[in-house]
This record gives C-alpha cells, sequence and structure tokens, in this order.
C-alpha cells in the first residue's frame, strides 16, 4: 500500500548546519517546510568522522543564522561530538521541522516541482534544497585494487583511532587536514607511518599571535566570492588546508610529521606485484605549498599594512618544507612491514537518489552558487559554494540568506503561474 | 620618472589557451590527442625517428614539416655517435618542456621574459644497462634541472614560475609518475 504523497512547499534535504540553516531563513520567510534526515541531526557528524577530530575553525568563527557560540573557549576548535551538539542545541533553538530517520531515495520533478520519495512516505514540492554535504563517500583511488589481501585499508571514514589497526606500519595517503592528522595521531601511537603526499595546502595554524582562520576572516579572503576567483572549479577542488585543531593550537605541517619520524613520499602511482610507487614530484608540490602559503601570509602583511593594524606580532616566515632526499619511490610493502593502508584522498557527495537531469559530464550538479540547474531546486553545503567561506560553518548565514531569497522568489512565481 | 607600459610579450598566445581551455572542457573527447613517432633502424645502434602526423580536436594534423631525431651512442660505447644518446633526448623533451611552461605561464602572469636558460643532468649507473648489475636500474636515478631565469620579477614569482611549469607539464609528469608502456610486434 502507498500512503498519499504530503505536499509542502519546500523540502530540505539533511539536517546538518547548511540545511537547518536553511530551515531558519525559510522560518524567517514564512515558507512552511520539511527537513528529512537520514540519522539523527548531524548525523555524518556523529557516525562517519574519527574519534579525535575537531573543527578547524576556531569557536567564535561558528555563527550560525540565529545563534553563535557561547561557551567559555571562543579561541578553542571543538570536537565532533561538540559539533553534533552544537548543531542539534541549533535545530532546537530555531524549532527546524527535522522529520528524523528518513532517508531519501528518489528525487524527480513533477508537473509543477518536484516528488521526493523516501523510505517513510513522499512529498511533493515546489522547491527542493539538497543540504546533504560533499564528505558522503570517500574517494579511493583504483591502486586500492591492488593492495594485497593481508594489508588492512581503511577510509577517512571508516578509521575510528590507532587502536584499530595493528602493530605494523600504517602507510597514509594523501596530505590534506586528514591526512596530516590521522599521520600525526598514528605516528604518536608508536606505528612507523609513511604519507604519500601529492598537492598539498600549507598553512599555519597561528601567524602574527592570531589564528590563521582570523586572519583569512579580517583580511576578507573567507568573504572573496565566486566570481572574485580566477579558477573557481579549482577552489572548489583544492584540499583542505594541513591543520589541526588542539588545545594547544600547534601547526601541523610536513616538516612537523618529519621531525615526529615520518616518512613522506610523493603521490602515490601505482601498486603491483605488493610494491607501491610514487611520484618523483614530491619537491616541486612541497614548493608549490611553500610559496603558495607565502603568499597568504603576504597578503596577511599587507592587509596589517593597508589597515594600520597594531595589534598582531611581528611579520615572519617558516622554514621551508624539507623534502627528503633522496625520497623513496618505490615501497616493497611486506618488506617494510606495512600492514594498513589509510586513504585520506579525499570525499564526494552521494546523489545516486537525484533522478534529475542536472549533471556534468565528472558527476557533479550543475549549479550557479547552489542555484541548480532546474527551476526550485538548491543546493548548499559545499565547498566554495558562493564564496571561499561557504567550505566552513559560518558560510552558511550569507549563503543560505540569499538561497532563500532565490526559493522564496520561486516560490511566489510558481504560485502566481 | 615616467614609465611606459609596454604589454608583456613572450610570443605565447595565452588567449588562444584560454579559449581552448573552456572550448575543450565542454567537448572533452576532443581533448583526446594521440602523439606519433616513426623510428627506424639504420645501422648499429643509429636509428631515425620521424615525427608528423598526430590526432586530436576530433581530426588528424600535420605538423608544417616533418622533424627528425637522429640517435646513436658515443665511440667510448664502440658506436659511431651519428646522433644523440636517446637518454640526451629525454633530456632535451623534459627541458624543452618545462621552458615553453615557463614561458607560457609567464605570459598568463604579465611577467616579460628576457632570458630562461637551463641544464639538465641526468645520473646513471650503466652497469645497468650493460646488464652487469641486476640491483642497478636501467634509466636515470636522479635528474636535475637548473634553470636561469632573467625576466622583470621577483625572485619568488620567478620560483613560482618554474613551480607553476612543473605542475603543468607533460614530460615531467611522465618523468616522475609510472606510465603503462605496451610494446608490440606486428
Amino acid at each position: 500500500m502507498t500512503a498519499p504523497a504530503t505536499h509542502v512547499p519546500a523540502v530540505i534535504i539533511g539536517a546538518g548546519h547548511a540545511g537547518l540553516a536553511m530551515s531558519r531563513r525559510l522560518t524567517e520567510r514564512s515558507i512552511p517546510h520539511v527537513v528529512l534526515e537520514r540519522g539523527e541531526v548531524a548525523n555524518s557528524w556523529r557516525t562517519e568522522r574519527w574519534d579525535s577530530l575537531r573543527l578547524l575553525t576556531p569557536n567564535w568563527q561558528n555563527q550560525l543564522p540565529g545563534m553563535g557560540y557561547s561557551g567559555d573557549d571562543p579561541d578553542g576548535y571543538m570536537t565532533v561530538r561538540d559539533l553534533a551538539d552544537f548543531i542539534s542545541a541549533y535545530a532546537a533553538t530555531i524549532s527546524a521541522p527535522v522529520q528524523t530517520h528518513t532517508t531519501v531515495t528518489r528525487v524527480r520533478a513533477n508537473d509543477r516541482g518536484y516528488t521526493v520519495e523516501t523510505d517513510h512516505g513522499t512529498w511533493t514540492c515546489d522547491g527542493v534544497v539538497i543540504a546533504s554535504g560533499g564528505s558522503n563517500i570517500a574517494n579511493v583511488p583504483s591502486a586500492a585494487a591492488q593492495v594485497p589481501a593481508s594489508v588492512a585499508q581503511f577510509t577517512a571514514m571508516t578509521y575510528r583511532c590507532p587502536n584499530d589497526l595493528d602493530d605494523r606500519a600504517v602507510l597514509v595517503v594523501g596530505a590534506s587536514a586528514t591526512g596530516v592528522q590521522l599521520t600525526d595521531e598514528i605516528s604518536r601511537s608508536g606505528r612507523a607511518v609513511m604519507m604519500s603526499v601529492g598537492e598539498h595546502v600549507r598553512m599555519p595554524r597561528s601567524y602574527r599571535g592570531r589564528d590563521v582562520f582570523w586572519w583569512m576572516d579580517k583580511a576578507g579572503i573567507l568573504d572573496e566570492g565566486r566570481d572574485d576567483l580566477d579558477d573557481l572549479v579549482r577552489a572548489r577542488h583544492v584540499p583542505s588546508p594541513q591543520l589541526i585543531g588542539t588545545p594547544e593550537h600547534r601547526s601541523i605541517d610536513l616538516n612537523a610529521l618529519t621531525d615526529r619520524g615520518v616518512e613522506v613520499v610523493g603521490r602515490l602511482g601505482r601498486i603491483s606485484d605488493g610494491v607501491a610507487q610514487f611520484s618523483g614530484s614530491l619537491a616541486n608540490v612541497c614548493k608549490l605549498a611553500d610559496l603558495k602559503m607565502n603568499r597568504l601570509l603576504q597578503r596577511f602583511d599587507d592587509w596589517v599594512e593597508a589597515a594600520a593594524v597594531s595589534e598582531v606580532g611581528p611579520a615572519r616566515r617558516f622554514d621551508a618544507t624539507r623534502v627528503p632526499s633522496p625520497a623513496r619511490l618505490e615501497i616493497d610493502l611486506a618488506e617494510d612491514d606495512i600492514g594498513t593502508v589509510v586513504w585520506a584522498t579525499g570525499y564526494r557527495p552521494d546523489y545516486s537518489w537525484l533522478d534529475v537531469p542536472v549533471f556534468d559530464r565528472k558527476g557533479r550538479i550543475r549549479h550557479d552558487g547552489g542555484v541548480v540547474d532546474a527551476p526550485g531546486l538548491y543546493v548548499t553545503g559545499l565547498n566554495v559554494l558562493r564564496r571561499r567561506r561557504s567550505s566552513f560553518i559560518s558560510g552558511a548565514e550569507r549563503d543560505s540568506e540569499e538561497l532563500s531569497e532565490h526559493l522564496d522568489r520561486h516560490l511566489r512565481l510558481n504560485a502566481t503561474s | 620618472m615616467t614609465t611606459i607600459d609596454t604589454p608583456v610579450n613572450n610570443g605565447v598566445n595565452t588567449e588562444a589557451l584560454l579559449g581552448a581551455r573552456e572550448a575543450l572542457t565542454g567537448a572533452p573527447e576532443a581533448a583526446e590527442f594521440t602523439w606519433r613517432a616513426n623510428c627506424s633502424w639504420v645501422n648499429g645502434t643509429f636509428s631515425q625517428t620521424t615525427v608528423d602526423g598526430f590526432t586530436g580536436l576530433g581530426q588528424e594534423h600535420h605538423h608544417k614539416t616533418p622533424y627528425s631525431f637522429d640517435a646513436d651512442h658515443p665511440e667510448c660505447f664502440a658506436a659511431e655517435d651519428r646522433g644523440a644518446t636517446p637518454p640526451e633526448i629525454l633530456l632535451a623533451s623534459l627541458a624543452s618542456c618545462l621552458t615553453a611552461g615557463v614561458a607560457s605561464v609567464a605570459q598568463h602572469r604579465q611577467i616579460q621574459l628576457k632570458s630562461v636558460t637551463s641544464t639538465v643532468e641526468g645520473k646513471m649507473n650503466v652497469l645497468g644497462i650493460l646488464g652487469a648489475d641486476p640491483d642497478v636500474r636501467n634509466g636515470f636515478d636522479d635528474v636535475v634541472v637548473r634553470f636561469s631565469i632573467d625576466a622583470d620579477a621577483s625572485n619568488e614569482d620567478i620560483q613560482a614560475l618554474v613551480a607553476q611549469a612543473q605542475k603543468r607539464s607533460a614530460v615531467y609528469d611522465m618523468v616522475t609518475n609510472p606510465t603503462r608502456v605496451a610494446v608490440e610486434v606486428s
């Protein structure tokens, strides 16, 4: 038996910070809606991240529409558990109409809008906001298929803590925030760690006495819009910066990891007959990251000068990345006693349920700042969606304001047509 | 003091390249290129390789004229030295690819180049190719490229030029990363 569909003007898919911020905006605009959530509020943060993870952004910056951080550690970094609780508190504060444990199985266009099918009923609506995030599936390169069966494999979504691993050496593939954090943690557990490094983004945790996100906020970098960026596609897919949120506010670059005894190798090419091959371009990717970091620091320094800011420390530059010479190009996994490979090679969204022809040849949704190439369809909570800040919690504030305005207009036009 | 703004001109048409990038992103099948070379053994270790045709943009193309490369080995290898060694041709290939990249990136970044020279060294222990020591590889262990660049730019900007040229180089990629090679006999 099939229950009749419920009609509602707007359906938001996903009750993370971005979906809830949209919910708040629709409530402000008196637009009835429902937020469909496959698990609990902030589900990915609760169930799909490693135990020690903390946000990269300082607490004071995690402002959502109608609620900011009110704890006693504004300069600290929330643990994922605290973040999940923060997002749940937000859902309660804004009285978001969340329907939990409701998994969307299909979204398709109908005569005047969309039909949203779930495992707990069907909705029809005029507008759909996709807020299921950009990190639903862990990317794993094709080389994973060649990893010998004697070697355990984890992704950033299945790894929880070093105790999950046996005592043998570990190869971490990837040098984004995830890669450096997992490398650091596993190395601290006493295991030998090798880290495969491709293009990456180096950034100090703090500079001239302030958090790097303070600088990016003040110097206007987070608010650079998508039209200001030279290469938007690249900006959306650049790896996350090599940062970690710790109570000590420490930096975590390749030099720090090398000092801990981590062996750095180039980007993983392929694995054959139990031998992993790495790119000889390691020196260049490190050089690119150093140059790029220095350009960023220069922007901070220029801003200090232009804005005549006085309450910051002196300008400085950090040591160049020390590249092992010679870096190894081949590693026999058995000879080096590698027992685990951890794939920290990024995430991608899961749109398998979206049955609307809005995808480009790479399977990405075609959209302009979240306004999808299909009337009444929106996507939010993605990297550099409308501005650099969109990649972070605080990006939802303006993104949701602007997208809800667009959706509101769409609904009014639809109602009069 | 007065300055006159002369437009940066390294002889690279970046507008056309950026246009091609835009067009090919929308038509990815046209971006598939196949490069070809034809090699004939002459005598001893001497061979001649000619390049002429290639496919791309959905059609067959020809160079304005065929180009040839003579390859041989020097006299200390008991050969007649009628051409460069194949590894030297690889070094030439790497240097010229990176140099083209430097010019293109400089144009895009509005940096006027005055001179760009480079020396490439590849270190090799020939016990590998002689089959005398199974622990020694045949190819280069280390390749070092040293650029000397005179340009209207800071040292930091020149370093960034060279770094970006590596990032966008086909030959650099092929030398630093594994490539599948199938050798067949017809």
